[in-house]
């Protein structure tokens, strides 16, 4: 069973603590959204770039060289 | 350090790892806080997770701008409207052995009724390409006093590994 651990700042007391049921589901639920998350914001930079390049070819440069020209 | 930073409480995780760390009743006689951190955890897809970082069990209201290093190229990002602050990142066991990713939270003014905001300092650790530094500008729009505040991996099902330790100073500012 996984644990956390809670410091009381006012009395120093340390306290390693098993997760409760709800906490491991709300970890569990936590990791896909994250997951999720940095997909998406994976495939909206993918897509981005995938635009960048769509619009170097039509000029017909390529990404570099569009990145200079508007550098 | 000046004298008027005071630690307030110090944890070290022990042989079984710890899901997160949590620093309850932060005493509210200080004007600043700062926390600093070095993490490790059981991840081995990636050499680094982001840590998050959550005030007074809140899961709404943070926002966050990152500006990073990887090793390889600098970037930016921004998020609003997030459940908790991210975008400094620990060590993972995927990292060269033994080493410790480093970071410093800055938290001014925390017992105030305004929001807050909160700076970060972190790096990650590797004898390899790829290792992290990022400075983050992180907002939590909430007016409560923060009494308490957790760090975590951000993928819920990894845990900080031993002799993982985080500090947390109280600072005044007379």
């Amino acid at each position: 069973m996984p644990t956390k651990l809670v410091v009381d700042c006012t009395t120093g007391a340390v306290e390693e603590i098993e997760l409760t049921a709800e906490e491991i589901a709300q970890r569990e639920a936590d990791a896909e959204a994250a997951a999720q998350a940095k997909a998406e914001e994976e495939a909206a930079a993918a897509a981005k770039q995938a635009e960048k390049e769509a619009i170097a070819a039509k000029l017909g440069l390529t990404a570099e060289e569009l990145v200079k020209l508007l550098g | 350090m000046a004298t008027t930073y005071e630690a307030i409480a110090t944890v070290t995780v022990g042989s079984g790892g710890a899901a997160n760390i949590e620093f309850t009743n932060i005493p509210q006689t200080f004007n600043n806080l700062l926390v600093k951190a070095s993490l490790r955890d059981t991840r081995t897809d990636s050499p680094v997770t982001d840590t998050v970082l959550t005030f007074n069990g809140s899961s709404s209201g943070y926002s966050v701008r990152v500006i990073y290093g990887d090793g390889s190229s600098a970037g930016s990002f921004s998020t609003s409207g997030a459940v908790y602050i991210a975008g400094f990142y620990e060590n993972t066991n995927q990292t060269t052995s033994n080493t410790f990713s480093s970071c410093e939270i800055f938290i001014p003014n925390y017992t105030s009724s305004n929001n807050k905001s909160v700076s970060i300092d972190g790096t990650s650790e590797n004898n390899a390409t790829t290792a992290y530094a990022s400075l983050v500008a992180g907002l939590w729009s909430n007016t409560a006093a923060i009494t308490s505040l957790k760090l975590a991996p951000m993928f819920g099902t990894m845990s900080f590994v031993q002799y993982s330790s985080a500090t947390v100073y109280g600072i005044k500012n007379s």
